[in-house]
């Protein structure tokens, strides 16, 4: 069944296009990665589908409703969770209070506090810390974590390894199958592409974009994926 | 004696600040905004308990019942229909509308009241008071005043450390965006802050209103003691407004004790020392965003 679905979506930043006639069809229970270089409007693109732009052209469906008009905590009430570049973290609350928000629309589901410190121990571990307090992986699993809390059946990923150790980045994405294997659909954003090719079904490569690539994860070779990324 | 006198009333003074302050502290601790006709709007409930006092013939004190639901559903449609629009444009904008929110409460009272001062009369209460030592009394407004000021601090805390509102409330304080993206509604949550400041300023006007006397012009000077308690305080923290007003309070009878007319005057130099020496504020959150 198809979860989310874009027809010909272009977005603007004043007058600055980002993104140029977008098509992107997500089935419920898997996983899709978007690579590309900086700049290539994978962030925008999620942006768009989490409802904090709007297309200046072209629809987005989710779960066969038009989500066009709705805001992005309208979206989350229907099961939409964007874990934010640059993690955002609450500040000032503590580990356990930033998932308890996640979980403000209490969504029925799988996620509560337990299974996600089942999930990343380390957030267990760090229930009490204050989200400033926190180092960046850590951050970034109370991040991840924070959207599971509203059991979503779309969980948008940006960028999860930026700015992040190869170790903590490999702890991290040894969570996304047993987050895959609880239903949920995941779309994950990388520049890091060898990992996000490593856990997706499919990928689509953006190119100022534009989609200049897209089938099964394991379709293309090195040359043509990277082709692709770099527009060569 | 007549100093440890000075310094119980202070103290008790500083409850009927920290009520006045407690609104103000909220609002901008969730929203970033300083709200100017916050003074205005603890006279106008002051007025209204007026109306509800004359049309019922209730006591003042029970008039709250009345004033703190009606100000609290004023509060919220006031931030959904004008502050929040205004929000939406920047910084600046709140501090001209809520400037021009004062200038018009102040106009509409005068058209409808007249200038005259006016008071809360609650009869004997006003005069009772609690004898302590043979040289040392409490009047029992005060201390009744004191008491509403501590529980109405310690109930709005309560709110923002304990449930699910005031955990939304500190989220769209830290990042109103990343809050959106949990499911959290930022208008409708700043419309219940606002509610929430608007009921504890209710309660501070009434309570006003039967200590002291109050014309349509008083809103000013009500704003900047609430004001001062605030930045004494420390900016965002509610037991920091407590205890600023508990500072503003009793410098306030400290200086009248030395000097009958020195009384405001000492308050307001206490409030510089402490913006020259401490500009953070006696407690401020320890998160700055």
């Amino acid at each position: 069944m198809t979860l989310l679905s874009m027809e010909g979506v272009d977005v603007h930043y004043g007058d600055f296009q980002a993104l140029y006639g977008i098509d992107l069809r997500l089935d419920e229970g898997e996983t899709l990665a978007v690579i590309g270089a900086n700049g290539a409007g994978k962030s925008t693109l999620l942006k768009t589908i989490a409802g904090l732009l709007r297309p200046s052209r072209g629809t987005v469906c989710f779960a066969g409703q038009d989500v066009g008009p709705l805001p992005a905590h309208r979206r989350v009430a229907l099961g939409v969770a964007l874990t934010p570049e640059g993690r955002r973290v609450f500040p000032s609350l503590s580990v356990e209070e930033n998932l308890l928000v996640g979980a403000h629309l209490a969504r029925t589901g799988p996620w509560r506090l337990s299974t996600v410190y089942e999930l990343f121990p380390l957030v267990g571990e760090r229930r009490t810390a204050m989200g400033h307090h926190l180092s960046g992986g850590e951050q970034q699993a109370v991040a991840i974590g924070r959207s599971l809390m509203s059991n979503p059946r779309l969980l948008l990923l940006d960028e999860v390894s930026l700015g992040l150790a190869p170790v903590v980045v490999a702890r991290l994405y040894a969570a996304l199958p047993a987050i895959a294997a609880s239903g949920t659909t995941v779309l994950i954003v990388e520049q890091d592409v060898n990992q996000a090719l490593r856990v997706a079904d499919r990928v689509q490569c953006l190119l100022e974009g534009r989609t200049v690539l897209a089938g099964a994860a394991d379709a293309f070779t090195r040359e043509q994926i990277a082709g692709a990324y770099f527009g060569v | 004696m007549e100093w440890v006198n000075a310094l119980v009333q202070g103290l008790l003074l500083g409850g009927l600040y920290a009520l006045l302050a407690c609104g103000l502290s909220l609002v901008f601790g969730v929203m970033r905004t300083v709200n100017i006709a916050h003074g205005d709007l603890a006279v106008f409930a002051a007025f209204l308990g007026l109306v509800v006092v004359e049309r019922t013939g209730l006591h003042p004190a029970v008039s709250i019942v009345a004033v703190v639901p009606v100000m609290a559903a004023a509060g919220y449609a006031l931030q959904r229909g004008l502050l929040g629009p205004a929000l939406a444009r920047g910084e600046i904008a709140p501090l001209l509308v809520t400037f021009g929110l004062a200038v018009v409460l102040q106009n509409v009272l005068q058209e409808l009241f007249s200038a005259d001062t006016q008071s809360l009369d609650s009869g004997g209460f006003a005069t009772a008071s609690l004898r302590l030592t043979d040289q040392l009394a409490v009047g029992w407004l005060p201390l009744v005043t004191f008491a509403v000021g501590v529980g109405a601090v310690a109930a709005v805390q309560l709110v923002l450390s304990r449930t699910r509102l005031g955990r939304a409330m500190r989220a769209t304080s830290d990042d109103p965006e990343a809050a959106g993206l949990m499911g959290i509604d930022n208008r409708h949550v700043y419309g219940i802050a606002t509610a929430i400041a608007l009921a504890t300023v209710g309660l501070a006007g009434v309570f006003l209103g039967m200590r002291t006397q109050f014309s349509p012009t008083l809103g000013p000077l009500v704003l900047i003691f609430a004001f001062e308690a605030v930045i004494i305080g420390g900016l965002g923290s509610l037991w920091g407004t407590l205890a600023g007003g508990i500072v503003l309070g009793v410098a306030q009878t400290i200086g009248a004790q030395v000097q009958p007319a020195y009384g405001v005057l000492a308050g307001h130099l206490v409030f510089l020392v402490v913006l020259g020496l401490r500009p953070q504020g006696l407690f401020p959150r320890t998160v700055t965003t």
